[in-house]
């Protein structure tokens, strides 16, 4: 237990440091992409664990990147979103015995892990950019943004995760 | 009571998820509506510390390129004192001393997304207030919006839901107001010019005295293009900066002696 408070300790403060030290320094945004790797940290966290506690990191974490960031809650109120839904779109991507199965998320099928990330970054970034631009008159720039975006974070959450499993066996 | 206590225990994770939600929500609509979030932003000294440590560290591989410009700024100040000098004999210079200047560094700067902010390692300790302008060597880059003891945050330019900065065309008295939207960090917008202003491409634009926050003539940018507004009573103009926003490591954070003064002032002819 004390091993794995350690674990996920180490990985929010590592996820946050990349996010905010690399990846928010490179002027991404003339090509509409906005690259959000920390929400790493939610999609692959243990799927076995107390929900409250995982909703609340949700939450704490959205909170530290609106913090270096200075935008408010958006950050916040999209990875508490994310997080409170997670076991609806685990359930679709990965069928309903998930729970039973003691699902590994690095260790699973790829196509039903994209379907997983997919949904889950989407959802993400629609909703930090709607609460971002906080106008209906953006509502294509919203939309282009998250679509390019969404590709964007993806392939990376990707390629990290296929490094992970690498280093994990 | 025990059935409410069940429900409560039952549906605990929903009842978590909306109270959090709405805080958040709340830090969000705090942070649009009210001039100040008082807490979530990066002027406290874990965000601020760990700004500061990588700016130490990556300082070092521009040292060449910032010393070059600071030499610039000198060398463009030393000849403006040499030439005062000279005239010094038939015009009086008067010497108001009405603003103090505080420099500081940028340990965090933004400007890839639509709300920009900066961080810099000034803040209370060093005399830094809101509400001060933010100046660099070429020109203007935002107002002092949070701080804490030893850092600020500064609101840039490149805020498009909350920088509206007073601007003129330089000889003329023709005011207007400066926003972005938030398209490329190099133009920017003037808003509500009125159409009897004589403008044309390449006119210099800088702040004006009316604001209080920066003293008159800090050059802003100069016109790129401008058109007449649907009901044709206001220009709406596009400005390139002189300052490369996506390049700042040093500022200058300009403070107006009498703005307390000029404040108070204005409020009591508004009651």
């Amino acid at each position: 237990m004390n091993r794995d408070i350690l674990k996920y300790g180490l990985q929010f403060i590592v996820v946050v440091l990349i996010q905010v030290l690399i990846l928010n320094q490179i002027d991404f945004t003339s090509y509409n992409l906005d690259p959000y790797l920390y929400i790493i940290f939610i999609l692959l966290f243990p799927v076995q664990v107390n929900r409250s506690l995982f909703i609340f990191l949700c939450f704490l974490l959205g909170l530290t990147i609106d913090m270096f960031s200075n935008s408010g809650g958006i950050h916040a109120t999209s990875c508490l979103i994310i997080g409170f839904i997670r076991p609806v779109i685990l359930k679709f991507s990965f069928g309903t015995s998930y729970e039973f199965h003691q699902l590994k998320i690095t260790q699973s099928e790829l196509g039903s892990r994209i379907t997983y990330f997919t949904i889950l970054i989407v959802i993400h970034h629609l909703l930090l950019f709607i609460q971002d631009y906080f106008s209906f008159t953006y509502i294509i720039r919203i939309l282009l943004q998250t679509l390019y975006s969404s590709i964007f974070t993806l392939f990376l959450i990707v390629i990290s995760s296929i490094l992970l499993r690498k280093r994990a066996k | 009571m025990q059935q409410l206590i069940n429900f409560l225990f039952r549906n605990k994770h929903v009842l978590l998820f909306l109270l959090l939600l709405i805080i958040s929500i709340g830090f969000t609509v705090q942070n649009r509506s009210f001039h100040k979030s008082k807490f979530i932003n990066s002027a406290n000294f874990i965000s601020g510390g760990i700004y500061q440590q990588a700016t130490d560290v990556e300082s070092y591989f521009s040292l060449k390129a910032e010393n070059k410009k600071l030499l610039e700024e000198n060398s463009r100040l030393r000849k403006l004192l040499v030439n005062t000098e000279i005239q010094e004999q038939n015009r009086k210079i008067v010497n108001r001393n009405n603003y103090k200047v505080y420099s500081a560094q940028v340990i965090n700067n933004n400007y890839a997304k639509r709300n920009n902010f900066l961080t810099i390692n000034k803040g209370t300790k060093d005399g830094i207030k809101e509400d001060l302008g933010v100046i660099s060597s070429k020109g203007i880059v935002g107002i002092i919006r949070n701080t804490s003891n030893n850092y600020a945050t500064v609101l840039s330019v490149l805020n498009s839901a909350d920088s509206r900065i007073n601007a003129q065309i330089k000889n003329s008295n023709h005011f207007a107001t400066l926003v972005w939207d938030g398209v490329d960090p190099n133009i920017l917008q003037l808003i509500n010019l009125p159409k009897l202003a004589n403008i044309k491409k390449g006119d210099t634009v800088e702040t004006n005295a009316y604001s209080n926050i920066f003293p008159e003539g800090i050059p802003i940018g100069k016109i790129r293009d401008y058109n007449l507004s649907e009901n044709n009573n206001y220009y709406e103009v596009d400005i390139e900066l002189f300052n490369d926003m996506t390049n700042i490591k040093h500022v200058y954070i300009i403070e107006n002696k009498n703005r307390d003064e000029i404040i108070a002032l204005e409020n009591k002819a508004n009651e």
